[in-house]
């Protein structure tokens, strides 16, 4: 008897051994901001200051917009309610410091994604839920339609701390001509000193000046040119050095997008489990185990795609019915034209 | 050597505890940023900054430095600086002496003035003289000439620029004249001094002032030629003026409303300065024979000058530090080019914030220092 029990006892050493080396790494994967977020039980994520249409708050205090509803998303899906998010309005020249400082878990600020914001700064871009472009604003009786008519000495209003005071120079610059630029900590302060005429341009993000027009004292008065002078692929933000959350936050986004391609809405989610597509079924939970590789239930997207709605919906709601941009341009779907592509979630 | 050692152990505690604290902060900074992936160093300064500024004293454009725009940004901040602490003094010294005129109205007005202005919230003054100005002003082509030559307009206010022809002798000529005064000055106090004769300094030093620089036009060759902003259309209805120098709105409310707030303070000190001289100076001055103006110069400005340069000097730091606020009216100085734009670009949120930091300290203690000399000059001078 006795001389088994030295092989026991290592027997039994072996299976604790693994045991703990299992349930260590179900806990690694079960991420710090996961645990945190669980334990507040809120989602703490960095807005912008108002940006209609991307994360602007009502007079109640009730944030709206397709930035806002990423991180609804995310919520819905980590905490079951998309309600449970406390939002940090930030400033261009805050949010990465609010991000990497831990004082946000995630960043939906129509931020735009570059490589040295993605290598540098301890950053990690999870994906696009907006492609813009940067774009130029006038007023239309200067009669001015094209950047081909910009001449020397123009003033151009910005906002500082973005890649927009980057790209007004390599525009200005490659073209030769001389400019002005006035550039201004807060949207507010530069739609005021252009609507006085203090400029004789206004320019950021194509999305950005469709939205601030509606803010102008005559939004008739003015008109955004056609050209678009840069990349600006927009999308949330997390801490370099988390990957599941990460992955949290980059499937809660694809999930809204590949609802939208199968056709499953916000009214229909339910009804979808019994579809005979295995792809919808595995969307809304009634086949595979997608939520456990995150440490979540099966029931993850679709209670993001039932409390947020698909990207489709979530850009009628925002962007399309509130008359700021009515047409998709590439933010549809690549079946309708668009570049909206994300991969399988299988 | 008991009395060296209570005499030092507080000092040395001290030293530890401070050593300790800025090394946990260090320390922790490091090890969060390490964790983040986020790298220390200061090799971004030689970087190309690539963007641009709207208004810089030196060469600078996208293509310099990031340490070049750094310095836009000083210069900036030390331009608005300088020319705010120049028109503060002027409007403080001359309403502050007209809180104690015997006029009604003047002493009035200037009581009514002081209230107002510091009362308000600096950073609401400013966008106050930035939107309402901006607003009010007309537009380029619908902007009237003032003397023919300036335009005040809402880009900017348009003024003629030198154009200077041997600048250098004119240049000589002033410092030559400089020179000459402090001779004069100095010969004059001697004079005074062994022979108790006086001639008229004040007189001379103007003469001169004007007489050499004058005659290096007329011999020396120097020619001044201005040249008058002229309007250029853009667009159907966007004009601007060309040529010439041009201020930029931001500058001129960023000016405007950093002197007029300070001025009430520095102008509460100089009232505080000429009341604190008792009566009895100016009388026994006055019995002496002096006339009133050397009883100003002679007996009462310096010994309120004592009472009045320590508190202005804090109204003078102040003023610099208020100055960061120009970040909100959109004038480059240091927190908008440097702590703003620079730090976005770059990421280096610490490096930055540390650089502004002590940045904004060399320039308090740097006006501290001159203006504690200043004080040290014009103390009592016990013999």
């Amino acid at each position: 008897m006795f001389k088994y029990l030295k092989q026991l006892t290592s027997l039994v050493a072996m299976v604790a051994v693994l045991f703990t080396f299992t349930t260590e790494s179900m806990a690694a994967k079960k991420s710090k901001t996961l645990k945190n977020t669980q334990k507040k039980g809120f989602v703490r994520c960095g807005v912008s200051q108002g940006l209609p249409g991307f994360s602007n708050a009502d007079a109640a205090g009730n944030w709206t917009g397709v930035d806002v509803d990423v991180c609804r998303a995310v919520a819905a899906a980590v905490l079951g309610d998309a309600n449970k998010v406390k939002f940090t309005p930030l400033s261009a020249k805050e949010r990465f410091t609010a991000l990497t400082s831990g004082e946000i878990d995630i960043l939906s600020r129509n931020t735009t994604w570059t490589l040295s914001r993605d290598a540098d700064i301890g950053l990690t871009f999870v994906g696009v839920n907006f492609y813009d472009g940067q774009g130029f604003m006038v007023r239309k009786s200067s009669g001015i339609t094209s950047v081909n008519q910009f001449k020397n000495g123009i003033s151009a209003c910005t906002n500082i701390g973005t890649t927009t005071e980057l790209n007004m120079r390599d525009f200005f610059n490659s073209r030769g001509i001389s400019y002005e630029p006035v550039a201004f900590e807060k949207a507010d302060e530069v739609v005021a000193a252009y609507d006085s005429g203090r400029c004789d341009t206004y320019t950021t993000d194509k999305s950005g000046l469709a939205a601030q027009r509606t803010k102008m004292s005559n939004p008739d008065e003015h008109i955004v040119l056609p050209e678009t002078i840069s990349k600006e692929p927009l999308g949330p933000v997390v801490r370099q050095g988390d990957s599941v959350w990460e992955d949290i936050v980059r499937w809660s986004l694809n999930a809204m997008i590949e609802a939208e391609e199968y056709g499953i809405t916000s009214s229909n989610a339910d009804s979808m489990k019994t579809s005979d597509n295995p792809a919808i079924k595995r969307l809304v939970g009634a086949e595979g185990e997608l939520g456990a590789a995150f440490g979540l239930d099966n029931e993850w997207s679709l209670r993001i795609i039932k409390q947020v709605g698909n990207y489709g919906e979530s850009y009628k709601r925002n962007i399309a019915d509130t008359g700021i941009l009515p047409d998709r341009g590439p933010n549809q779907l690549w079946t309708k034209g668009g570049i909206l592509y994300v991969p399988p979630a299988r | 050597m008991n009395f060296k050692l209570k005499d030092l152990g507080p000092q040395l505690i001290t030293v530890i505890a401070v050593v300790l604290i800025f090394g946990f902060f260090t320390y922790n900074a490091q090890i969060n940023m390490e964790n983040r992936g986020i790298d220390f160093g200061y090799g971004f300064l030689s970087q190309e900054s690539s963007f641009d500024v709207q208004f810089s004293l030196i060469e600078y454009d996208g293509s310099h430095s990031y340490f070049r725009a750094y310095l836009v940004g000083l210069l900036n901040t030390i331009l608005v600086s300088v020319i705010g602490i120049i028109i503060a003094t002027i409007i403080g010294v001359i309403v502050g002496v007209a809180r104690l005129s015997p006029n009604y109205l003047i002493n009035r007005f200037a009581a009514y003035y002081v209230e107002f202005f510091r009362n308000i919230p600096l950073l609401l003054q400013i966008f106050f003289w930035y939107f309402a100005a901006l607003r009010a002003l007309p537009l380029p082509q619908d902007a009237e000439a003032i003397f023919g030559v300036f335009f005040l307009t809402i880009k900017g206010l348009y003024v003629p620029a030198f154009l200077w022809e041997n600048f250098n002798i004119f240049l000589y000529s002033i410092i030559a004249a400089i020179i000459a005064i402090i001779v004069i000055k100095i010969q004059a106090k001697k004079l005074q001094e062994t022979q108790g004769k006086q001639i008229p300094v004040f007189l001379i030093s103007i003469g001169l002032i004007f007489i050499l620089p004058l005659l290096s036009f007329l011999i020396g060759g120097v020619n001044l030629s201005f040249e008058i902003p002229k309007l250029k259309q853009l667009a159907a209805t966007s004009f601007v003026y060309d040529g010439g120098l041009s201020l930029p709105p931001e500058l001129i409310a960023l000016t405007l409303s950093l002197s007029l707030y300070t001025a009430t303070f520095i102008a509460e000190c100089v009232r505080a300065g000429i009341q604190g001289v008792s009566k009895g100076q100016k009388e026994a001055a006055a019995s002496i024979g002096l006339t009133p103006n050397q009883v100003l110069k002679l007996v009462i400005m310096p010994q309120a000058l004592r009472i009045i340069i320590p508190p202005t000097t804090n109204q003078y730091l102040n003023l610099t530090k208020n100055s960061s606020l120009a970040a909100a009216i959109a004038y480059p100085d240091l927190v908008l080019v440097f702590a703003g734009t620079a730090l976005m670009q770059t990421g280096k949120a610490i490096e930055i914030v540390s650089i502004t930091m002590f940045t904004y300290l060399s320039l308090s203690i740097s006006i501290s220092i001159l203006m504690n000399w200043y004080n040290k000059k014009i103390a009592i001078q016990e013999k």
